[in-house]
């Protein structure tokens, strides 16, 4: 039984860290808490039943809402939050406007899609596996193959290509990487395109999962995400990882021991008790106020 | 003050006849109900009077501190719900449980600013959104007392005296009326004093400010109190109010909403929240078709004010001279008493 | 003892020695400046004293009284107040209002006072304001009074920081580079700020880099490079002081 619970948790939580990513990437770069991630997640999902609709085909429809919500990533920079770099607001502007964001983008889905669930379409025919004592899907094993891979790939990218090495030195000192010649502009555009777009296929390997979508449905995977990303150290790709696990584990045992009506609340709690006790996470490093 | 009016200034207009024009609009807010108004715009007229005082208790946390705040639905939901079930449940009368949920509000505005000795920004934000979210979790599975999802029906009207107020006698409008002057004099008298200075002197330069001596992360907590007091109390009110209370009432819409007046109205004003709130809850009662959009047009003043007017739309540096009082009401006896005359 | 005392102390960032085993002290009615290269600590001598980095080693002694250890607010109350290397005044108040919040801890009254607008809160808020005036005339900045703080020249700004300063009725201040991007002219008219504020009784400890200022102002000087005291002395033992020079001048074999 704890193991089923488990190897649910396991799943969910490797996609929760695809997302938690997300958010680590933009907060590496910016310093900023992009709190439309949720919100973005969503619009992926949404996009691909659209797609699906227009009778596109499932892969077509898959990528098309893969690069769609990546631009959306772009657009939402270009648009809201690099005028606010531009005119050097104070912090509160950002986190407003990315709350402001969040509010359209999923209030657009709700007059668009209306609010009610939705089936998604099943993206594998789904058969159960037998290991140990658990039951597995392969729609659970395929969402955590997918995951770890995409997440590999995100590491490589980030550690061993050029533009990955551009990515960190933004990171570490946007005005200095301009200067040494790299297109900070680009750079930027390029992190929250990574960011929509891992957020997209997270949005689709959960809502494969679950067969359902709904407009508000980024809003508690979006909360429990940032979540996995404050528990590892926000900025920290591993610590996402294991975050993830431990957010995705931590609520399939809650669910199963007090009711599932008790199952967000224990991301929630968990997300709580980072913040007041360790606020830099597992593996962040304490920064030093400079005075 | 000559001066001023030397050119035409719509502030020091305003300045100089503030006793008349406060007046006239007081006279203007009592008279209200026999102007011949429908009950609808009196509803109407009711929620803006409720969204300012929600508004205003934001706007000591995001206004004067600035912290933001994304849970205020919280605090909303528990002033209602303690209002309501010590009202149904226990018989208690109106004060008796307003008073309650104000010290249970106050309680959890102090639980929840304790996190602000670690956290700022937009950490702090999402702890009061995960408040919120788990105020609502409760209420929906605490089913005993907050009757779950099925919501509290039947809460009583408030009643003085054996006089119970209704909407039909204009007892609940006046009811909230006194709520908002009360309300609205404390807030006032925060800006005028020097908690009021602390306050924006944390939300200017944290460590300039307690460098000054104050103990800022006290003072941050105590903006938390008040705030959620003031949230609750509007709460309070508000269960009386509609009678029908469930976890519905006190979604995330509720807390944008909210932050949405301060945004629009102008962070740290007072006539802001007033102006904020009138536009927000009146227009999409008269742009019907718009209804839907609401809450998109909500976010779209969150990012357009923040980009092009971040202090909001009534929100400015006075021009006026800062007020001195005359000389003969210091005590001449203390003036001395520190600073650098005392060589 | 001494009006402030410093005994032996130490902070270390991450195995980096940011002061080690320094002793100074101040005496009364002094204007006392530390001098030294960029980097060499200054900046973090100030953060020790007014209880922003806790000393990993040694002791404080203010008025006899142990401060090491103790709030940042509970320094200021004892009577210590500084200024800022990068100016940290209150964009968004106006002059005044900056001012007013420096007289915080000496105001009294509770908010119910001022709620119900008692006797002793308009007493207290009038003194209070009457006071801010009094000092901003006193400063030079009578005209600006009504400005909001960041539209003032930076000369300006620092003058307004040192007002608030003495605002919170400090006896001790610690003025972080008051003269750093002045002209001549400027710098000039600080030094006669600060020789006027001695005459009053004020003690000051000065960071400065202006030579000029410095030499022409304390009544005694110690000089840092890596956190620990290489020199002390009367200006005219200082400037004739070739480990000073040594250290400015950054040649690698100087000798501690």
């Amino acid at each position: 039984m704890i193991l089923q619970q488990i190897f649910n948790g396991l799943a969910l939580g490797m996609a929760y860290a695809l997302i938690a990513v997300g958010y680590s990437l933009v907060f590496g770069i910016l310093r900023l808490v992009n709190f439309s991630h949720g919100s973005v997640y969503a619009f992926g999902a949404h996009m691909v039943i659209l797609f699906v609709g227009y009778n596109f085909g499932l892969a077509p429809a898959i990528l098309l809402g893969v690069v769609l919500t990546g631009l959306l990533g772009i657009l939402i920079d270009k648009m809201a939050l690099s005028p606010l770099r531009k005119k050097k607001s104070p912090g509160i502007s950002s986190l407003i406007t990315t709350i402001g964001i969040s509010y359209i983008i999923q209030n657009l889905l709700m007059m668009a899609f209306g609010s009610e669930k939705k089936t998604f379409p099943e993206l594998f025919p789904n058969k159960m596996i037998t290991i140990a004592s658990a039951q597995v899907s392969s729609m659970q094993i395929i969402m955590f193959i997918a995951s770890v891979i995409l997440l590999l790939i995100l590491t490589a990218l980030v550690k061993f290509t050029k533009i990955g090495l551009a990515m960190r030195s933004v990171e570490q000192n946007e005005m200095i990487s301009s200067l040494m010649g790299i297109n900070t502009n680009f750079i930027i555009a390029f992190t929250f395109f990574l960011g929509g777009a891992s957020a997209a296929i997270a949005s689709i390997l959960i809502s494969g999962y679950y067969q359902i979508v709904y407009p508000t449905m980024g809003f508690v995977v979006g909360l429990k995400a940032f979540a996995a990303a404050v528990l590892g150290g926000i900025g920290i790709f591993h610590g996402s990882i294991v975050g993830g696990l431990v957010i995705g584990v931590a609520e399939a045992i809650a669910a199963s021991l007090f009711g599932s009506a008790y199952r967000d609340s224990i991301a929630f709690i968990i997300l709580i008790l980072v913040l007041v006790i360790r606020p830099t996470g597992l593996f962040g490093k304490k920064g030093i106020e400079k005075v | 003050m000559e001066h001023i009016t030397d050119k035409f200034n719509v502030e020091a207009l305003v300045y100089k006849y503030r006793y008349p024009l406060g007046a006239g609009f007081l006279l203007l807010l009592l008279a209200l109900p026999y102007l011949g108004l429908s009950q609808y715009v009196m509803r109407i007229i009711i929620m803006i009077g409720i969204y300012t005082m929600l508004a205003l208790g934001l706007n000591i946390l995001t206004g004067y501190t600035g912290l933001v705040s994304l849970g205020h639905s919280g605090f909303f939901a528990i002033g209602a719900y303690v209002t309501a079930i010590l009202m149904l449940k226990l018989q208690f009368n109106f004060i008796t449980s307003v008073l309650a949920a104000i010290l249970i509000t106050g309680i959890c505005g102090f639980l929840l600013g304790l996190p602000t000795l670690r956290l700022t920004g937009t950490y702090l934000s999402i702890v009061t959104l995960g408040f919120a979210e788990i105020v609502k979790m409760i209420i929906m599975n605490w089913e005993p007392v907050t009757n779950g999802t099925l919501g509290l029906r039947n809460i009583p009207r408030p009643t003085f005296l054996g006089f119970s107020l209704t909407l039909a006698n204009n007892g609940m409008y006046y009811l909230m009326l006194l709520l908002l002057l009360i309300i609205t004099a404390f807030c006032i008298t925060i800006q005028k004093s020097k908690l009021g200075r602390a306050l924006h002197a944390i939300k200017e330069n944290e460590l300039a400010a307690s460098m000054m001596g104050i103990y800022t992360a006290r003072y941050k907590i105590l903006a938390f109190i008040l705030s959620a007091v003031i949230t609750g109390l509007a709460g309070g009110y508000y269960a009386t109010l509609v009678s029908y209370i469930d976890h519905n009432s006190f979604t995330f819409d509720v807390s944008v909403l909210i932050l949405s007046i301060v945004i629009l109205g102008g962070m740290g004003t007072i006539r802001g929240m007033y102006f904020g709130a009138v536009i927000l809850i009146v227009f999409p009662e008269i742009a019907r078709p718009l209804m839907e959009w609401r809450f998109v047009v909500y976010g779209l003043v969150l990012i357009f004010m923040m980009r092009f007017r971040p202090q909001g739309i009534l929100g400015w540096r006075s021009a006026l001279p800062f007020q001195i009082p005359a000389e003969k009401e210091a005590g001449q006896k203390r003036s001395g008493k520190h600073g650098i005359s005392r060589g | 003892m001494a009006f402030l005392e410093v005994k032996n102390i130490s902070i270390q960032f991450g195995g980096l020695t940011a002061v080690g085993g320094l002793d100074f002290k101040v005496e009364e009615g002094q204007v006392v400046s530390i001098i030294g290269p960029n980097g060499a600590g200054k900046t973090t001598i100030f953060n020790i004293l007014t209880g922003i980095y806790q000393p990993q080693e040694g002791e404080i002694y203010f008025q006899g009284e142990r401060i090491d250890g103790i709030a940042p607010q509970k320094i200021v109350m004892a009577g210590i107040a500084r200024t800022f290397q990068n100016i940290r005044l209150f964009p968004d108040m106006r002059v005044i209002e900056n001012v007013l919040v420096g007289t915080h801890i000496q105001t009294k009254y509770k908010l119910l006072d001022g709620f119900l607008r008692t006797r002793r809160f308009r007493k207290e808020e009038s003194e209070k304001i009457q006071f801010a005036v009094k000092l901003l005339k006193e400063v030079g900045l009578s005209g600006r009074i009504n400005d909001y703080a960041d539209n003032l020249p930076y000369g300006e700004q620092r003058k307004l920081e040192i007002a608030r300063a003495i605002a919170t009725g400090a006896k001790l201040l610690l003025l972080d580079e008051p003269a750093a991007g002045m002209n001549p002219k400027e710098s000039e008219e600080l030094r006669q700020f600060i020789l006027q504020l001695k005459k009053q009784g004020y003690t000051i400890l000065l960071i400065e880099h202006d030579m000029n200022v410095v030499m022409n102002l304390s009544d005694y000087i110690y000089v840092v490079d890596y956190g620990k005291k290489i020199a002390e002395g009367l200006p005219q033992e200082i400037q004739g002081n070739k480990q000073v020079a040594a250290a400015y001048l950054g040649e690698s074999e100087v000798e501690l």
